[in-house]
């Protein structure tokens, strides 16, 4: 005990008196429940409350512990609690003396009340002994008669049972006449098995046979109307019902259902077919639906080939009509033979099994022929105007087959619709290239005629005069033949042919598009149909119809004009530098691409973008270095040299060859940079033929296996020879102006050179060429790149006709130089 | 192994015409022709050392005018012929003979070399092939593997055929066959078929090629635009009788099924400027040398289209020797069409190149600048081709 509580008794006084209860609990073994757990007794000898308290210790603690004073008053306080535990005790003592007093009285009281119920009891067991004794007696009398009433209403039963039996036949005529069927066979059923129990006695097989004969003429009646078509679902579904329950052959019965169910689908599929085919079985039908669309070409009706509805109108029609009938008769089938039968007895026969094969077999077998004809009305969709009317058509499509996909769950009818629906998507796809594939050829013609329109005027402006080769750019710039505004525009409409296409294809992936969430429509018709087989597929069609161009061309002698040539190949470079990149992120991003099959990387169209850019821009050098090449070679060969003239003027083939170049340059310079070119001397137009002089000298040197001789090859050219680099005539030109010019130049005055070389000149003739080139010179060097390459070239030619010269006696370089400039 | 190097010999004078001695088996030796408007002309005959490395030469003079075009007697080593350009008071022309060489030349140049140089020996003429009318020799040809009896000669727009008698002093032309059509037709270059027991002629005029039977002297076959521009020279596959290669200015050589003229059946665009010559190795069809005016002489495989088009054929008794099976199928792997080796020898144009006909695997090449170099085929390829 505390002494906290000890000095506050007032306030706690219950407290303490439950604390008290509790140690009197304690006392007595008691456990207050709940408390005792989470107070387990102290072993402190020291505890004064505890079940170990040692006072011996306690006592001694104080002792040892406690001064004086808090001795006093230890003592003091436990002096107070004893005197306070005594008290309480001596109140309990006389509590529990009072209780005891009353239980006592408590206890008397029943003693006597229990004397007086056990006379009652045996009273009441005599009474019931004299009940038994009369009900037995009762009962004795009563057993005769009882027996004999179960009897009569045994037979009275019987007796109903056979009435309904000989009244049966009569019933069921009755029925038959009022159509009331189910009634009919309710009764026949109730019938048959005590029928067919008591067959063996003659009046009832004569019933039984009645009632099979009726019920003959019934099923006969029930199948007539089950074969006749105007029957409602309803009532069809009646009848079938009422069939099963005669015994009729399930199986029987499905086919049945089916064929008549296919005769009524097969209608529908007819009309589809027709709408396909509006001729010549439908053609009635379909001026009758087209003359109220107000059609101008009515009088024409097997003229035109192409179905008169739009694929959404047929496919609307196919869904309302075919599919819908479908499911409606999937359902009632479904209904009759499958889950009614489950319930019934008919569940033991397998029943519901074979007749979901057959429903399976015929839903197939009906699917496969409307998918057919959906396909071929799909494949006629050719154009490629309007691609929203096919995707919806498609959805409409996709999305009334689910309705067959939730009534028949494992069906493959579904699937098969989805795969058509692939099909069509790809297929479209598919056109959609070829249509890009047209656009970019018609486009091509467009820039083909765009391009020769204006190369007339320009001929006509080139024949105008000498001075052409200052003037030539701006004759050309006259002209409407602006080759930047045609690669722009050209560039600009497939581009956006391409984007209009994208959108359209776009639809195919649109949301609210039922089959856009399968697997297809999400991986592999992104990757593999738009970007690989549409994008990609164009992208290099391009640059292999450019290639192409090289091709044909070769051999044809330049079918193509050069400049077509030159725009493709600057088209290819675009391609390269910017649009393929361009189109294929906007590819990837509308389609959201994910690549799960490998794709053709951007790098590897580049690399073929540049590839037939190069090409291109390589042919188009060939092309023009031949060109001008021709006017040279014919120029050579066609003269007689010998017997030539003197040189009075420079040849107008000349003059024609550096305004053809001139022009060339203007071209070139339209579509491509001007490039770098080696610094110029000042005095390249001015420059003179030292080669020439110095072959004069006749110079004379050993060659390596063989003694010295006379030489007239000419030393310095050959020295020019080993130090220079060698020269690839027909070479891949870069991109850019100089290069290209420097590339055909390169072309034309090494035709010259040959060409002079096969010929024989006289004095003259010399001299004549040698006019010829200062001319070419004057103005040629301006074009290429290095300017010592026009030199070294034009050397070699007048050095090598000094060679073919019978009589050589150079012209002087002042009067070459008059006559260049007097033009 | 090391390929032997290149052997170069100079001529002092500009060069175009090249043959090999046809009738000569046993050494390896060329014609050389030289161009020179001032000086004699001159015909070089080039004996190879093959196991010294060394050029022989000795120097015929042909004084009737530069050589366009030299061609050998297939029967006779002598004998040979050359088309020339005459020039006398200002006028050019062309013209065609066959020429017999001094009895003493050989023997000559070996006793004292000097000498052959400063005082070479003139040529002996045996025949003009001119008829007259027609003034533009373009070349000679001689009956392939014949008795040097009959020989072809292209002028302008003309094939004449002649029987040269020994008796005679005159050629006389046995047939003709001539090329009509629009414009001024004029034959190029052509070839004698060595098959279908030599009755078979090719020409070439601008793009086009023909072909011609020479019994009835009529066309047989014609390749309309066989190249961009113009053919400059053909060549018969010596083992495939129907394989015809030729070349052109439009820097491609194309090899032609002349039962099928549609297409080619190979094009080959290695050439960077007009190829001029284009020749089959005698023994080895897939060899083809090509020469052209950007310098450079290239020798190509071309098995593909080769009469061993998948390599040497071994036998079943090689095959049954069994301990070499491995290496047998190393060289069996079919090998394919590639460029063997580019010769850059050359500084100036190459006109002509020619296989040795002794030496199946030397060949000579002449550029314009009378520069002649003669190569051997790389031994690894040799090799890879006789094992």
């Amino acid at each position: 005990m505390d002494a906290d509580t000890d000095g506050s008794e007032g306030p706690d006084e219950s407290g303490r008196r439950r604390r008290v209860h509790g140690m009197l609990k304690l006392y007595y073994g008691l456990n207050e429940e709940g408390k005792t757990s989470e107070k387990s007794p102290s072993l402190d000898p020291c505890d004064i409350n505890g079940p170990h308290f040692d006072p011996e210790l306690y006592l001694n603690k104080l002792r040892r512990e406690c001064s004086l004073a808090e001795l006093m008053d230890q003592e003091t306080c436990m002096v107070k609690q004893i005197r306070s535990l005594d008290s309480d005790m001596q109140t309990l003592v006389y509590e529990n003396y009072n209780k005891f007093i009353s239980a006592t009285d408590t206890i008397r009281k029943m003693k006597n009340d229990f004397k007086k119920m056990e006379d009652e009891m045996d009273c009441l067991s005599a009474n019931m002994a004299a009940i038994t004794d009369f009900s037995a007696s009762i009962s004795g009398t009563l057993q005769d008669q009882h027996a004999q009433i179960t009897k009569l209403s045994g037979v009275h039963t019987l007796l109903r049972k056979l009435q309904f039996l000989f009244e049966l036949p009569a019933r069921l005529n009755k029925c038959l006449e009022l159509k009331a069927y189910a009634q009919a066979v309710s009764f026949h059923r109730r019938a048959r098995c005590v029928l067919q129990q008591y067959s063996h006695l003659p009046s009832f097989k004569g019933i039984q046979d009645d009632c099979h004969a009726i019920m003959d003429k019934l099923a006969q009646e029930l199948r007539q109307k089950f074969r006749d078509g105007g029957t409602s679902a309803k009532d069809l579904s009646e009848c079938v019902e009422l069939l099963l329950q005669l015994d009729e052959p399930a199986e029987e019965l499905c086919d049945k259902f089916l064929t008549h169910a296919r005769s009524r689908l097969e209608a529908d599929l007819q009309g589809l077919e027709a709408e396909i085919r509006p001729y010549p079985t439908a053609v009635k039908d379909a001026s009758a639906r087209r003359s109220p669309a107000g059609s101008p070409t009515d009088s024409s009706p097997k003229a035109t080939p192409t179905p008169n509805t739009d694929i959404l109108e047929f496919i609307d029609r196919g869904c309302n009509e075919f599919v819908s009938s479908l499911c409606l008769v999937i359902t009632s089938y479904q209904e009759l033979f499958i889950n009614h039968a489950q319930t019934g007895e008919l569940a033991s026969k397998n029943i519901p099994q074979m007749a979901n094969r057959k429903l399976h077999v015929f839903v197939d077998d009906l699917a496969a022929q409307y998918f057919s004809l959906v396909e071929r009305r799909i494949q006629e969709e050719k154009g490629v105007s309007d691609n929203s009317l096919l995707v919806r058509a498609l959805d409409r499509f996709h999305r009334r087959l689910q309705a067959v996909s939730k009534l028949l769950p494992s069906s493959t009818v579904p699937n098969q619709g989805t795969e058509i629906v692939i099909r069509a998507a790809t297929e479209r796809v598919k056109q959609y290239l070829a249509a890009l594939q047209s656009f970019y050829m018609d486009s091509l013609t467009d820039v083909r005629q765009a391009l020769a329109a204006p190369r007339l005027s320009v001929g006509g402006a080139t024949g105008s005069g000498g001075g052409a080769h200052l003037g030539g750019g701006a004759t050309s710039r006259d002209a409407p033949n602006s080759l930047p505004e045609l690669l722009s525009s050209l560039s600009a409409s497939i581009l956006n042919q391409i984007k209009s296409v994208l959108a359209s294809v776009h639809l195919f992936t649109a949301k609210d598009i039922t089959f856009s969430n399968k697997p297809y429509f999400k991986g592999e018709f992104c990757s593999q149909g738009v970007r690989e087989s549409l994008v990609v597929n164009f992208i290099k069609f391009v640059c292999q119809s450019s290639r192409q161009f090289c091709e044909s061309a070769g051999d044809k002698g330049g079918s193509t004009p050069p400049a077509l040539l030159l725009l493709l190949s600057r088209l290819c470079l675009d391609f390269e530098t910017s649009t393929i990149s361009y189109i294929l992120t906007l590819t990837d991003e509308q389609f959201l691409v994910q690549h799960h099959s490998p794709v053709t990387p951007v790098t590897i169209l580049c690399t073929e973008a540049r590839e037939a850019a190069q090409k291109l821009l390589n042919h188009y050098v060939k092309v023009q270095g031949l060109i001008i090449s021709q006017m040279l070679r014919k120029s050579v060969e066609t003269r007689d040299w010998v017997n030539t003239i003197e040189p009075r003027n420079v040849r107008a083939v000349m003059k024609r060859v550096v305004e053809d170049t001139t022009s060339i340059d203007v071209q070139v310079g339209l579509l491509y940079e001007e490039g770098v070119r080696k610094a110029h001397s000042s005095d390249s137009s001015k420059r003179t033929f030292s080669v020439y002089s110095s072959s004069r000298q006749q110079v004379r040197y050993a060659a390596s296996y063989t003694p010295s001789a006379p030489m007239d090859t000419n030393l310095l050219s050959n020295i020019h020879k080993l130090f220079s680099e060698r020269i690839d005539i027909f070479s891949s030109v870069e991109f850019n102006k100089v290069s290209v010019m420097t590339g055909i130049i390169k072309i034309s005055l090494k035709t010259f050179l040959e060409c002079v070389r096969l010929r024989t000149f006289g004095r003259y003739g010399l001299q004549q060429i040698q006019v010829d080139c200062h001319y070419l010179q004057m103005y040629l060097w301006r074009f290429v790149s290095d300017e010592n390459l026009v030199h070294f070239l034009l050397d070699e030619i007048v050095g090598s006709c000094a060679h073919r010269c019978l009589d050589p006696a150079p012209m002087e370089q002042s009067v070459i130089e008059v006559i260049c400039e007097r033009g | 192994m090391e390929d032997d190097a290149p052997v170069i010999y100079g001529l002092e004078f500009q060069a175009r015409a090249l043959s090999a001695q046809t009738a000569e088996t046993d050494a390896i030796r060329f014609l050389v022709g030289t161009q020179s408007l001032k000086f004699d002309n001159q015909i070089h005959i080039i004996d190879f050392d093959d196991e010294n490395n060394i050029i022989n030469k000795n120097v015929l003079l042909h004084q009737a005018g530069e050589i366009w075009h030299i061609g050998a007697s297939p029967a006779n080593k002598a004998v040979l012929s050359t088309c020339y350009n005459k020039t006398n008071d200002s006028r050019v022309m062309s013209c065609a003979a066959v020429w017999q060489m001094p009895s003493g030349w050989e023997t000559g140049s070996h006793e004292s070399a000097d000498d052959s140089s400063h005082n070479p020996q003139t040529l002996e003429l045996l025949f003009h092939l001119d008829s007259g009318t027609h003034q533009n020799s373009a070349c000679v040809l001689w009956e392939p593997m014949g008795d040097g009896k009959r020989v072809i000669s292209l002028a302008d727009n003309h094939a004449l055929l002649w029987d040269l008698q020994e008796s005679s002093t005159k050629a006389t032309v046995s047939s003709t066959a001539t090329l009509e059509g629009k414009g001024q037709l004029k034959f190029t270059s052509g070839k004698w078929s060595p098959h279908h027991n030599c009755s078979q002629l090719a020409t070439a005029n601008d793009t086009a090629i023909r072909g011609w039977d020479l019994r009835t002297m009529s066309q047989i076959y014609c390749v309309d635009n066989a190249h961009g521009q113009l053919v400059r020279d053909l060549d018969f596959n010596p083992n495939r009788q129907y394989y015809l290669a030729s070349c052109g200015d439009d820097c491609k050589v194309k090899f032609w099924d002349v039962r099928n003229v549609q297409e080619p059946v190979k094009t080959l665009e290695e050439h960077s400027h007009w190829v001029w010559s284009v020749r089959y190795n005698h023994s080895h069809d897939q060899l083809v040398l090509t020469a052209s005016s950007d310098s450079r002489l290239i020798l190509s495989n071309m098995v593909s289209i080769s009469s061993e088009p998948f390599g040497h054929m071994v036998d079943d008794e090689e095959l049954s020797e069994g301990e070499d099976n491995p290496q047998e199928e190393k060289v069996k792997e079919p090998l394919k069409d590639s460029v063997v080796s580019t010769y850059e020898e050359h500084e100036d144009s190459v006109y002509a190149a020619e296989w040795s006909s002794a030496d199946p695997w030397l060949f000579a090449s002449l550029s314009y600048d009378g520069r002649l170099v003669i190569n051997r085929v790389p031994r690894a390829l040799k090799y890879r081709i006789l094992l």
